[in-house]
């Protein structure tokens, strides 16, 4: 078992145990292939499965080296099940996740260790991520000592590095995270996923819990670091624009299904499908003379243990057609993009 | 118009360990019938405490109401005795918080929850309490509304909750409603259905609102003027459209600046250099100023507020006439 070193910040990628990224072809670091999570409810004493929440239904997309790709929609459609699958912290019921062109699911043994380095996570909230009685310099040091062979002395100067990348102070590292303001936190946090050089990190809210004020630093930061490393983010958030700022690709979800993905710009101005209309229009207004075509959607969410036939979106589509309610779009090119809607 | 809501420089401080905070410095507005006032600014900049302040809720002992007035129809509230504060919460004055599960009790149904208010204020009794507990839910359109009436609000989905919410906060009817991020919990198609309804609401009973937040997105669709506070301040008031399109404050400015928007991908943000402000040890002058990139001599003094055109005031030295 070859113990994985870190590579120098800026210095070109060597990949030891996987094949060269192939990012100059232009073939997707992270392809997602049809992928299906279900959970079974059990409920009661006896634990008799008494439904089934498809949680992830068939999704499929890919991230390309050093690009982002934004996951939007509401809570309950699918967002953070996708990231966990990616994350490896649950297993698909079907579908595919190749990494670097090899399926993750066969890796085993060190390849998947060597896949979970590769991949790692920035979530919402820096005051729970963040653990009050370690020091910052252990924090981002844990992962090296569990994963690396480095002696203290390069910890602590890979430590120094990561805290300059994120742009806090060296003497940082010996204080407590409760010394620290939000922003400052999460670029603990930051610091910490990237203490292991990986290619792929997923963002789950990373500036939801900000100030205003802050959230562009941590916006900026993060594309900064995407600029100068060649890391590819998987960003969800609730704030589209922030989404649309940060990605290349976006891509909308509902109820465990994807109903649209393509280009960020296209997507976010000039959205196709109904319900990407409504997620959209309550965005900031460009312009107080135009205000953007407003789609407000009646009705609630429906419960993902029973999803309406059809497309699931069909109870609150103001566009409904009698034959939605029978049969599934599936997802087909429309202006540049994919789109899962029966009007085109 | 006479003005429902008139403040006038309020002042709210906190006593701590470490000295005293002022959490509202000197906050004046005035609201009209059928106005909507968007309070922004960022944590711990006194929307909330303003809002306290104005229905006496602050955190006693330790928060003070030091000075100023609260006119509701020209009648302080400051002077009031706290029985007659009690009439007037939740009758004149309504409030609707982010978390609706923090404004009912879990153990009680929602026809019991609502039953209180109405027997109380209204002085309705048996029949007319449950009928009239359901005509309001009815009008914040929660379908079934009789049959919701037995439901415990676990049994609501996020959105019913806050609509129940809604429902109880319209009972008055009020004359001022203060909404306290009351779409942040919500799923973002739910927030623009209720954004619709308290809108809904507002026209069919006049009231004045204060709509306090710090998406501006949303106070740019549902605001008639906009204060922008920092540190305890009102450091800019005026109309919305005027503040989001000739921004004279530079904090409104970098604020409005900061935020991704659609169309202009890809470049860097314009970020707010340093810190939110730690109120315990602000320097006197400009609580900005630290973080401004205008600043300069003369902010080491507290700006006066200046009219930068009738009804568009800012504390800014760069607006005052030398």
């Amino acid at each position: 078992m070859a113990p994985h070193t870190p590579p120098p910040l800026g210095a070109p990628r060597q990949s030891r145990d996987a094949p060269r990224p192939r990012d100059a072809s232009g073939a997707p670091l992270l392809e997602v292939t049809n992928l299906t999570k279900h959970f079974v409810v059990r409920r009661g004493a006896l634990g008799w499965s008494t439904g089934l929440v498809r949680a992830v239904d068939s999704v499929s997309f890919e991230i390309p080296a050093g690009s982002t790709l934004g996951l939007v929609g509401e809570s309950g459609c699918g967002k953070t099940t996708t990231s966990k699958l990616i994350l490896a912290l649950e297993k698909p019921t079907a579908g595919s996740i190749r990494f670097e062109g090899r399926e993750v699911s066969t890796l085993g043994g060190e390849g998947e260790r060597a896949y979970r380095r590769s991949v790692q996570a920035v979530f919402q909230d820096p005051y729970a991520s963040l653990d009050p009685r370690m020091r910052v310099g252990a924090i981002v040091a844990e992962p090296l000592v569990i994963n690396t062979d480095l002696d203290a002395a390069g910890r602590h100067r890979r430590v120094a590095e990561l805290l300059d990348l994120v742009g806090l102070p060296e003497r940082a590292a010996t204080l407590y995270p409760h010394e620290f303001s939000g922003g400052q936190r999460q670029r603990i946090a930051i610091a910490r996923a990237l203490a292991l050089s990986p290619k792929l990190v997923v963002l789950d809210e990373p500036v939801s819990a900000l100030d205003v004020s802050i959230r562009a630093q941590i916006l900026n930061l993060l594309m900064d670091l995407q600029r100068r490393l060649r890391v590819s983010y998987l960003f969800i958030a609730h704030d589209l624009a922030a989404v649309a700022h940060m990605s290349r690709t976006i891509a909308v979800m509902y109820l465990g299904k994807l109903v649209e993905v393509g280009d960020a710009d296209a997507v976010a101005l000039a959205p196709k499908h109904p319900y990407t209309k409504a997620l959209f229009s309550a965005a900031l207004p460009i312009d107080f003379d135009r205000p953007p075509d407003e789609v407000t959607l009646s009705g609630e969410v429906p419960s993902p243990l029973a999803p309406p036939g059809g497309c699931r979106f069909h109870p609150r589509c103001p566009f409904a057609m009698p034959h939605c309610a029978t049969d599934e779009p599936v997802l087909r090119p429309e202006s540049g993009r994919l789109v899962a809607c029966h009007l085109y | 118009m006479p003005a429902v809501i008139d403040v006038r420089d309020l002042r709210t401080h906190i006593v701590t360990r470490w000295g005293t905070i002022k959490a509202v410095d000197g906050v004046s507005f005035a609201l009209g019938e059928g106005e909507t006032l968007g309070l922004v600014g960022e944590s711990g900049s006194g929307k909330s405490m303003t809002c306290l302040s104005i229905v006496r809720l602050v955190p006693r002992p330790a928060a003070r109401i030091v000075g100023g007035g609260v006119l509701l129809d020209g009648d302080d509230l400051l002077t009031k005795t706290d029985d007659e504060m009690q009439r007037i919460r939740g009758r004149k004055v309504a409030m609707i918080l982010q978390d609706p599960m923090s404004s009912l009790n879990p153990v009680f149904s929602i026809g019991m929850q609502m039953r209180e208010p109405l027997a109380m204020y209204h002085g309705l009794r048996g029949r007319a309490v449950v009928a009239r507990a359901a005509e309001l839910l009815a009008s914040v359109s929660i379908p079934a509304p009789a049959a919701r009436l037995r439901a415990f609000p676990h049994q609501l989905s996020g959105g019913m909750r806050q609509r129940v919410v809604g429902a109880m906060a319209i009972a008055g009817p009020p004359r001022l409603l203060m909404a306290d991020e009351p779409t942040t919990s919500l799923d973002l198609t739910i927030q623009a259905q209720y954004l619709g309804l308290l809108k809904e609401l507002q026209q069919r009973h006049r009231f004045a609102m204060i709509f306090v937040t710090h998406n501006l997105g949303i106070v740019a669709r549902t605001c008639d003027r906009v204060a922008v506070m920092y540190a305890g301040r009102i450091v800019e008031i005026g109309p919305v459209r005027r503040i989001f399109t000739q921004p004279a404050h530079p904090y409104t400015r970098a604020l409005l600046e900061s935020i991704p928007r659609f169309g202009a991908r890809r470049e860097r943000l314009a970020a707010i250099a340093g810190q939110p402000p730690d109120l315990a040890t602000l320097a006197a002058g400009c609580a900005f100023a630290p973080r401004c990139p205008a600043a300069f001599d003369r902010c080491v003094e507290a700006p006066p507020e200046t009219e930068v055109v009738p009804g568009h005031a800012t504390r800014c030295w760069l607006h005052v006439p030398a």
